[in-house]
C-alpha cells in the first residue's frame, strides 16, 4: 500500500515536471537561438550556439527603437494603472457610502458594460478621437485605458469598501478631517491589498495590450513595446537571429519582475477572481 | 452617515469622487458604443466627413457576408475547444498542486509564466516552434506529422491556435481554481471519507459542486477571451493559410480598417457583441442555478 502510493506520487511528480517542461521549453528555444546566426538556426534549431555573440541583441535593440518603446510602455502602464486605481477607489467608495438609486444604477451600468467586447467599440472610438485629433498620442491612450479599466476596478473595490466599518470614517470626520482627507488617510490605505490586486491585473493587461495601441499610436516614436516588436518582426521576417533577440528583449523585463514578485502576482490574480 | 450641508458642497464632493471615473467611462465606453450603433445605419467610408443613412442595409450585408459567418463558425469551434481544454487542464493542474506536493509554488509559478507575455510575442515564439523546431525534429526523427510546418496546412493551423491558447491560459485559470479548491472546507471532505466515500465520489459529489463559482469565473473569462482573440491570431497565423484561421475579431478589423467598409464592419462587431452577450449571460444564468452552499 505504502509502496504503491509512493509510485503514484512519483508518477504525479513526473507528469507535472513533464508539463512544466512543455510550458518553459518554448522560451528556452527562443533564448538559445537568439545567440545564433541565421545559418545555424536554419540548419539546426536545437543545437547550442557555436559562440556567445550579442550582435543579434545590439542589432535588434537599435532597430526596434528599444529605448523609446520601453519608456513609452513604462509611462503608459504606470500612469494608467495609477489613475485607474485612484479614481476607481474614490468612485467605489462614494457609491458604497451613498447608496442612492442613481448611484446604484450607475454602478450596475458599469458592471454590465464589462461584457461589451472591445471590437464593438474600436471603430467608433477611432472615428471620434480621430475627428478630435486625439489619436497618435500616448496621453490619449492613457485616457482610454482609464475609461476601459475603470469598470472592473470599481467593481472589485466596491466589494471591499463594504467591509470597511463606517464608524472608522465617521470618527475621522468628527475629528475634523474633510472627506478628501478621510479618503486619503483612512480609506485608501486600508484598501492597499485591493489596490495591489487591481494594479497587477491592469499591468498584465496594459503592458501587453496590442490592439488598442495599434489603433491609437501611429508614429514610430510613440510605439509601445508590443507594437515595436510587431513592426520589427514585419520588417525583418527572414533574419531569425535578431528576431529571436527582439522577442527576448520584449519578454525579459516581465520575467525579471516576475522572478521577484511572483508570489504577489499570483496572489493578485487569485484575489481578483474571487467575487 | 454624516452628510455635507448644502447642495453645492454635495455636488462638489460627488464630482470630485466620481467625476474622473464617470467622465472617462462615458467618453471612452458609452458614447463610442452608442455612436457605434448609429454608425451601423450609415455608409461611412472612413474618409468623408459626412455619412448618409442607409437603414438596415449594413445588416443585410452582414448576413450576405459569407466570410463573416465562416470566421464566426471558426471562432465558435475555437472557443469550444479552448474553453474545454483550458479548463480541464487548469483544473487538473490546480487539483494536483493543492495536495501539498514539494515545490508546488514553483510549479504554479512556471505554469503561470505564459500569461505575463503578450499574445503578439507568444504568437511569434510559437511560429518559430511550429515552423522550425518541430519541422526539424520531424524530419530528423522521421515523424510524419511534424515533418511539414503546421502553419502551412489549413486544418493544422487551426489546431496550432488552440494549442497556443490552452498553453497560454491554463496557468491563469489554474490560479483561480487553486483559490477555489483551497476554499473547499476540509471538514466536509473528511466527514465524507469517514462515511466511506471514495476519492472519485468526493470529487463529483462535493468538490465540483462546491467549486461552481470558480467554474463560472473561469468559463466566463475563457469564453470572453476566446471570442475576442486577436493578437495571437495575428502574430501566429495572420488568418492564413487562405483565411482558414481568420477569427471574427480579425475579420471585423479587416472589414473596417482595410476594406474601409466601416458601416458593415461595425454592424458585424455589434452582431458579435449580441451573440457574445447572449452566450455569456446564458452561461452565468445556468451556472448560478447549479450553485450550492457548503
Amino acid at each position: 500500500m505504502a509502496g504503491s502510493r509512493k509510485v503514484f506520487s512519483l508518477l504525479k511528480l513526473f507528469g507535472l515536471s513533464l508539463a512544466l517542461i512543455l510550458f518553459i521549453v518554448p522560451f528556452m528555444f527562443l533564448v538559445m537561438n537568439s545567440f545564433k546566426e541565421n545559418r545555424e538556426i536554419t540548419s539546426n534549431p536545437l543545437a547550442l550556439p557555436d559562440s556567445l555573440s550579442f550582435s543579434n541583441y545590439t542589432n535588434a535593440f537599435e532597430k526596434m527603437g528599444y529605448v523609446d518603446a520601453f519608456s513609452n510602455s513604462l509611462i503608459i502602464t504606470m500612469l494608467s494603472v495609477l489613475f485607474i486605481s485612484l479614481f476607481a477607489a474614490m468612485t467605489a467608495h462614494y457609491f458604497v457610502r451613498n447608496q442612492t438609486k442613481g448611484n446604484q444604477y450607475t454602478f450596475l451600468l458599469m458592471v454590465a458594460s464589462m461584457i461589451i467586447p472591445f471590437q464593438a467599440i474600436m471603430i467608433p472610438l477611432v472615428k471620434i478621437y480621430g475627428s478630435l485629433d486625439m489619436l497618435n498620442s500616448k496621453w490619449s491612450l492613457i485616457y482610454m485605458y482609464i475609461g476601459f479599466g475603470s469598470s472592473l476596478a470599481v467593481f472589485i473595490y466596491h466589494g471591499f469598501v463594504k467591509s470597511i466599518p463606517k464608524e472608522l470614517e465617521e470618527a475621522a470626520l468628527i475629528d475634523g478631517c474633510t472627506r478628501i482627507q478621510t479618503f486619503f488617510r483612512i480609506v485608501f490605505p486600508v484598501l492597499m491589498p485591493t489596490t495591489a490586486t487591481i494594479a497587477i491585473l491592469n499591468v498584465l493587461w496594459i503592458w501587453n495590450d496590442f490592439l488598442l495601441p495599434s489603433l491609437v499610436l501611429i508614429d514610430a516614436k510613440q510605439r509601445t513595446l508590443p507594437l515595436s516588436t510587431y513592426n520589427f518582426y514585419g520588417t525583418y521576417t527572414v533574419d531569425y537571429g535578431p528576431l529571436m533577440a527582439s522577442l527576448v528583449l520584449t519578454v525579459l523585463p516581465v520575467i525579471v519582475i516576475y522572478l521577484f514578485a511572483q508570489k504577489y502576482i499570483i496572489q493578485g490574480v487569485m484575489q481578483g477572481s474571487v467575487k | 452617515m454624516i452628510t455635507e450641508k448644502g447642495v453645492w458642497n454635495r455636488l462638489r464632493l460627488r464630482l470630485l469622487f466620481t467625476g474622473p471615473t464617470l467622465f472617462t467611462f462615458i467618453t471612452v465606453m458609452i458614447i463610442p458604443f452608442l455612436y457605434g450603433i448609429y454608425l451601423t445605419f450609415t455608409n461611412w467610408d472612413g474618409i468623408s466627413t459626412t455619412q448618409t443613412m442607409v437603414g438596415f442595409q449594413n445588416y443585410g450585408a452582414v448576413f450576405r457576408d459569407a466570410d463573416f459567418w465562416k470566421s464566426f463558425g471558426l471562432t465558435l469551434k475555437y472557443v469550444l475547444f479552448t474553453v474545454v481544454f483550458t479548463n480541464v487542464l487548469a483544473f487538473l493542474l490546480a487539483y494536483v498542486l493543492t495536495k501539498g506536493i514539494k515545490g508546488q509554488s514553483f510549479f504554479r509559478a512556471g505554469f503561470f509564466l505564459p500569461n505575463l507575455v503578450g499574445g503578439i510575442v507568444l504568437g511569434f515564439i510559437w511560429q518559430f516552434i511550429f515552423n522550425n523546431v518541430l519541422v526539424y525534429i520531424g524530419q530528423q526523427a522521421g515523424i510524419g506529422i511534424f515533418s511539414a510546418s503546421w502553419l502551412a496546412d489549413p486544418d493544422k493551423a487551426f489546431w496550432t491556435l488552440v494549442i497556443v491558447t490552452v498553453w497560454q491560459y491554463a496557468g491563469y485559470m489554474m490560479v483561480i481554481y487553486v483559490a477555489g479548491l483551497s476554499g473547499v472546507p476540509g471538514d466536509v471532505l473528511e466527514a465524507a471519507s469517514i462515511d466511506g466515500a471514495s476519492g472519485w465520489l468526493k470529487m463529483v459529489k462535493m468538490t465540483i459542486p462546491l467549486m461552481i463559482p470558480s467554474f463560472i469565473v473561469c468559463i466566463f473569462l475563457s469564453l470572453q477571451r476566446g471570442f475576442m482573440v486577436y493578437d495571437v491570431n495575428l502574430s501566429l497565423t495572420k488568418g492564413g493559410p487562405f483565411k482558414s484561421t481568420e477569427f471574427v475579431s480579425m475579420h471585423v478589423y479587416q472589414k473596417a480598417f482595410l476594406s474601409r467598409d466601416y458601416g458593415v464592419g461595425q454592424a458585424e462587431a455589434l452582431v458579435l457583441f449580441l451573440l457574445v452577450a447572449a452566450i455569456t449571460l446564458l452561461q452565468v444564468y445556468f451556472s448560478k442555478k447549479l450553485e450550492v452552499e457548503a
